[in-house]
Formats: structure tokens, C-alpha cells, sequence
């Protein structure tokens, strides 16, 4: 990465999510409307974890980087994840606090679309997808909120001046783009590792400002009917130990599966 | 009744596949909601009319047309004013994209700048009571959500794979229309695109997939698994995180939580563990094969066959008995 504008302070918004994490077996509560909550431990989402990194590098590699902004929409316990990006050197986070964050895409827009418009940033990012929701559109969504140029899914990404050239992944081709600043930017992995915190960065973080403040949400034009898990795989077989199970394999893909 | 309005995809001047099955999930949708038309959006350089053809044999009741040099590559602002504007007209209930990197990009746009919802990743849907209740991986693909959709017009993407094109001849009807705004004004320009794997099957569109992780060792093995696809003659190859990473394989072809989500008639995988991240990408395919030697690898909770062996041993073997039995048909 390499940057940037003039001599005015660049700014930076990161949009990251707290989302469960997933090496657990999820239960759904008994009126089937949700996710049984009791006992998920909470991250930030991986996506988002790179979108920091690639702020803080932005940070790093060009002097007139002025401040990197953590937002998160979520409730209270949001905080957590919110110190844990200052603690990897993130400088403010503001939560927009709701209880429970919506299934609907645009209405979390546009509540993170206020605060960013306030902000007045140079470059917004997000990450491609938030792995609890899946919904892959809060990015686009608050770039045509606020008329700024976007490009989501990159995963590599060159600014100089005020043009920047990202490449995109899409299923089996790259599309290479070219984008002015201000801009928002959804980023995929490729990009880069996060860093951890260090334990220098988690005492610094304590003191670091935190805004709360409530999110403005307005309807949901999408909402949850219900939740269930997917039908369990019926339990595999076992056809062997060494190439002398391959008949029967192909015998079964032949017959039983009816694939070949 | 409602009337669906399809964006059909296209890159490097070709229909993909996913457009086809966007058009056959678009007349469910249309016949589910009581009968209603399906309408194509194409949009490309001078001559792209020229595929409407496949959209009208595949449901199309009408296709709208948009040629210009502003479309020869994917232009997001563009698209995404003059597919707001189609839907602003009053004609639409519902519009339907792909969950694709274009559709996934675009759908979002066209929600906000409309205001309207957007499902997206849709695996099925019906619709109850004038609304579209619709299926939603969440949590990593752990979770089913059933959304529901309310509003007009409501948007929704629907996964690659999930609907199989199902040919159903309508007399082509093209109507011209034009961009919404001007297309070379856009700020955000594709200068290029790089198409991988040129020639061979896309992941998305291979009935067989055989995905290839760590057990191989090294680079140069994954001809086992290029061997195998080939003695299918339908598959293409995939590759674990790990595999990528080690840059073995590109990135396109990583298959998981942070790469592609696939779901194949058969699934071969090959020296891969079954970390969570690749299973949320490939837990949906309809048969499962793994060959791994460690018994306890968590690949074999989800397979519906497996071999416990060494991929050395058990791969040429598998290559020969599937080509000997493609050769008897
Ligand atoms: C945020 C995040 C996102 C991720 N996203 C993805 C993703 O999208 N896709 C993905 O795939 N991973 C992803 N991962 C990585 C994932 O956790 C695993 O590390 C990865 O999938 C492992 O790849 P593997 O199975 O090839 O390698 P390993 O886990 O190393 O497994 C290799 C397997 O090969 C077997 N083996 C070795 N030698 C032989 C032999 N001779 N014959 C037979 N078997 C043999 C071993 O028993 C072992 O089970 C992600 C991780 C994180 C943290
Ligand atoms: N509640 C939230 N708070 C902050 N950022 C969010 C929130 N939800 C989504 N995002 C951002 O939008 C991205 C995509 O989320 P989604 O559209 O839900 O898949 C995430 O990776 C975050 O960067």
C-alpha cells in the first residue's frame, strides 16, 4: 500500500462486526426464532479483522494519516470487540448501540451510514461478509447511501494520491478497478494477516476514547421467520484402508450415489 | 400476480451460467406469486442482444436489452441507476439476481438506492401471503434462516447452483432500452479483467468437484488431482486455505468460508482435513468422498464415503478404476 493526498489529516472508518464464534454446535432456541445465545463466545469478524490491518498499515506507511475510526452496531457487549481493535492500535471507537443487531442489511446501513457521513472520512472499510449473517451487502449499501464510490471483495489494493486500483476476486477472474477518494472499500481475504495486540497496545487501548451512543434503526423490511439447523449429513462409511477399497467406491458412486 | 425482473449476467461478454438459473428461479418466483411475467435485464457492448435467445428458451417472457461500449466491462454505478430505475416504474413485485461477486455487488446498490429489501444467498424460497419467505445460510452455513421479505419491489439473490436451469421456450421479445445515467461517467472503472483458468470448467458450474489440501505435499501433485477431474470429464479442481495460502494453487480456487461456496453432485476431497472454515464452503454438495489417512480427521464426519489411506496409494487407483468406468459408459 502506498497513499495519499496532500497535507490534510486523512481519515479512516472500519466497520466491524461482533459475531459468535463458529467452532461451536449452535442451538436454536425452543420457540425456533432465533440462535440459543448461552454459552457463544464472541470475535470480531474475521473479515473486519483484516479491514483493520489494512488501515493500520495505511496508518503506518503514510505520515498524514490522521486518525483510524472503529464503528461497530451492536449491544453493549460490543465494547469488547471494539477495545480489542484499539488494542491493535485503532485510535477511537464509537458503538451504536442496539440490542439486538437486525437481520435487515439496510437498516444497519443506514444507522452505520449516519454516523460515517458525520465522521467526514477519506476511506471507509468494511469486510466482505459478516460470517454470522452472510449477508455480503452492508458495504455497497452504505457507499450508495452517502453517493461514494465503492468496490467490494478486494483483495489487493494500491492508493497513490488520490486514485486507488484494487483488484477484486470474483469466482474464477479478477477484476481490476480504479476508484477516486473518498471511497469504501469491502475487503476479502488475501489481503493481508491481522496482527494480535500486543500487551502495550491493550493498556493503551483502556484509554482510548469510546463514544456510545444509541443506533438509530428504522424499519426492517427484512426480518427472521425462523431459525433451524440443516439436516445432518446421514453418518458416512468407511469403505477401506489402501486403494483395494476403490471398486467399491466406484461401485457406489455408480449405484447408490449415481454420480459417474 | 407479480412480475419479476431477472439481471442476467454476463462476463467477458458471455451469458454465464448463473443467469440461466437466475431466469428459471425467476419464473418460480413468478408462478409461485400467481403468474407473472419474467423479464431479463441484459446488459453488455454493441451485439450483446444476441444472447437473449438462451434467456427467452429458458423463460423469458421478455428481455430488456441494454448496448453500449459504457457495459463491454461490469459497471456498477451504471447498472445499479438504470436497474433502480426499471424498478421505479411500478411494473415489478420482485427482482432477482444471482448471489454472485457482480450480483452481490450490484443487489445491494439498487436496494439502497431504491430503499427496498434485499435477501440475499437464497437456497430456496416460497411465498406466503404476498411475501417472499426465503432460505439464508447463516453462521458460516451451520444455520438455516428462513427470511421474510416484505415490501415493493423486494430483492432478492439467489446462490449459484441452488436452481438447475430447467428449459422452458418462450418467443424471444427484446425491447431496447437504454443506460440511466451516462455509462462513461461512472467513477468506480474496471480496467481489466483476468480470467483464470480459461477453457476449463468453473467451480460453480462443475457438477464434479476435486479438492485438493495440504496431504498432497506439494505443488506438482495436484496433477493427481487434475487426473482424476479429467477421468470425470465434468469436475473441476479445487483447492483448501492452506493450499492457496503456500500459493500451490491461485486464490480463485480456495473453496470455504473465505473463499468460493460450492455444492456439486460429488465432492472428492483429497488430503484435506475438514477444518470448519472449508466445510462452510463445501457442506452442501449431495455426495461426499474423502481419502485422508489420519481416521479422526474431521473430513470424515461430513463424507459419505471415505478411505483411510495414503493419497499416493489410493489416488492412481481411483484415476484408472473411474476412467475404465466412463470408457464402458
Ligand atoms: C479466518 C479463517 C478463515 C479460513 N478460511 C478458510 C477457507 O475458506 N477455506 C479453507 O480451506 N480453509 C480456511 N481456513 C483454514 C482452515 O482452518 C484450515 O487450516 C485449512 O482448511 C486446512 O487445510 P488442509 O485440510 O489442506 O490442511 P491440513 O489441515 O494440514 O490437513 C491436511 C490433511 O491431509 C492429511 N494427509 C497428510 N498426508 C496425507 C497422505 N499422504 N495421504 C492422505 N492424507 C494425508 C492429514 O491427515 C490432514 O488431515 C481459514 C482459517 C481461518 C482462521
Ligand atoms: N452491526 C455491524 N456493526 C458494524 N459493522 C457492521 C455490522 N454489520 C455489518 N457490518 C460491516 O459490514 C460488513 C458486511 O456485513 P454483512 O453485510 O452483514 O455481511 C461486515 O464485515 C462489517 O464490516
Amino acid at each position: 500500500l502506498s497513499l495519499f493526498y496532500g497535507a490534510s489529516a486523512v481519515k479512516i472508518a472500519v466497520c466491524i462486526k461482533r459475531v459468535p464464534v463458529m467452532e461451536v454446535k449452535f442451538a436454536i432456541t425452543a420457540d425456533g426464532s432465533r440462535v440459543d445465545e448461552a454459552g457463544l463466545k464472541y470475535d470480531v469478524n474475521d473479515f473486519d479483522l483484516w479491514a483493520i490491518e489494512a488501515a493500520l498499515q495505511l496508518k503506518e506507511k503514510n505520515g498524514n494519516v490522521g486518525e483510524v475510526a472503529v464503528i461497530s452496531l451492536g449491544p453493549d457487549a460490543a465494547q469488547e470487540q471494539i477495545r480489542k481493535a484499539l488494542a491493535m492500535g485503532a485510535d477511537r471507537g464509537v458503538l451504536l448501540q442496539a440490542d439486538r443487531i437486525p437481520a435487515d442489511g439496510l437498516a444497519i446501513a443506514r444507522a452505520l451510514a449516519a454516523e460515517i457521513k458525520e465522521g467526514g472520512y477519506d476511506l471507509v472499510l468494511f469486510g466482505r461478509i459478516a460470517i454470522d449473517s452472510m449477508n455480503q451487502m452492508t458495504g455497497p449499501m452504505v457507499a450508495e447511501l452517502l453517493d461514494l464510490p465503492c468496490v467490494t471483495n478486494v483483495f489487493k489494493l494500491d492508493i497513490t494520491g488520490t486514485t486507488g486500483r484494487a483488484e477484486r476476486a470474483l469466482e474464477g477472474a479478477t477484476e481490476v478497478m480504479e476508484f477516486p477518494l473518498p471511497a469504501v472499500l469491502t475487503i476479502d481475504d488475501g489481503l493481508n494477516k491481522e496482527r494480535l495486540p500486543s500487551l502495550k497496545g491493550i493498556m493503551a487501548a483502556k484509554k482510548k476514547p469510546l463514544d456510545v451512543k444509541p443506533a438509530q434503526l428504522g424499519d426492517a423490511k427484512v426480518t427472521v421467520h425462523k431459525m433451524a439447523l440443516p439436516p445432518e449429513r446421514a453418518a458416512g462409511r468407511i469403505l477401506g484402508d489402501s486403494s483395494a477399497a476403490v471398486p467399491e467406491l466406484v461401485r457406489l458412486l455408480q449405484t447408490e450415489a449415481k454420480v459417474l | 400476480m407479480a412480475n419479476v425482473l431477472v439481471f442476467a449476467e454476463v462476463r467477458g461478454g458471455d451469458l454465464r451460467k448463473v443467469a440461466l438459473e437466475a431466469v428459471t428461479a425467476g419464473r418460480a418466483l413468478a408462478e409461485l406469486s400467481g403468474g407473472g411475467s419474467v423479464h431479463a435485464l441484459l446488459a453488455g457492448d454493441a451485439g450483446i442482444g444476441a444472447k437473449a435467445a438462451s434467456l427467452a428458451q429458458y423463460g423469458a417472457d421478455s428481455v430488456l436489452v441494454l448496448e453500449h461500449a459504457g457495459f463491454t466491462q461490469y459497471n456498477p454505478e451504471a447498472l445499479a441507476a438504470t436497474v433502480a430505475q426499471q424498478l421505479g416504474g411500478g411494473t415489478y413485485g420482485y427482482a432477482l439476481f444471482s448471489a454472485t461477486a457482480q450480483g452481490r455487488d450490484l443487489s445491494p446498490r439498487v436496494a439502497a438506492k431504491l430503499g427496498v429489501g434485499l435477501a440475499a444467498d437464497l437456497t430456496g424460497f416460497t411465498v406466503e401471503g404476498g411475501s417472499v419467505l426465503g432460505q439464508h445460510f447463516n453462521m458460516n452455513g451451520k444455520v438455516v434462516a428462513t427470511l421474510a421479505l416484505a415490501g415493493t419491489p423486494a430483492l432478492l439473490s439467489v446462490r449459484p447452483a441452488a436452481f438447475q436451469p430447467a428449459e422452458a421456450p418462450r418467443a424471444l421479445a427484446t425491447t431496447a432500452i437504454t443506460s440511466a445515467v451516462d455509462p462513461s461517467a461512472s467513477r468506480v472503472k474496471v480496467v481489466e479483467l483476468k480470467l483464470g483458468n480459461t477453457g476449463k470448467l468453473d467451480l460453480n458450474d462443475a457438477p464434479v468437484i476435486v479438492a485438493g489440501g495440504r496431504g498432497l505435499k506439494a505443488p506438482e501433485n495436484f496433477k493427481l488431482c487434475e487426473d482424476l477431474a479429467d477421468a470425470f470429464g465434468n469436475a473441476a479442481v479445487g483447492a483448501t486455505r492452506a493450499v492457496t495460502d503456500e500459493g500451490w494453487r491461485p486464490h480463485s480456487d480456495q473453496i470455504g468460508q473465505t473463499g468460493r461456496n460450492v455444492s456439486p453432485n460429488l465432492y472428492v476431497a483429497v488430503g484435506i482435513s475438514g477444518a470448519i472454515q472449508h466445510l462452510a464452503g463445501m457442506r452442501t454438495s449431495k455426495t461426499i468422498v474423502a481419502i485422508n489417512k489420519d481416521k479422526d480427521a474431521p473430513i470424515f464426519k461430513i463424507a459419505d464415503y471415505g478411505i483411510v489411506g495414503d493419497v499416493f496409494e489410493v489416488m492412481p487407483a481411483l484415476i484408472a478404476a473411474v476412467k475404465a468406468a466412463k470408457a464402458q459408459g
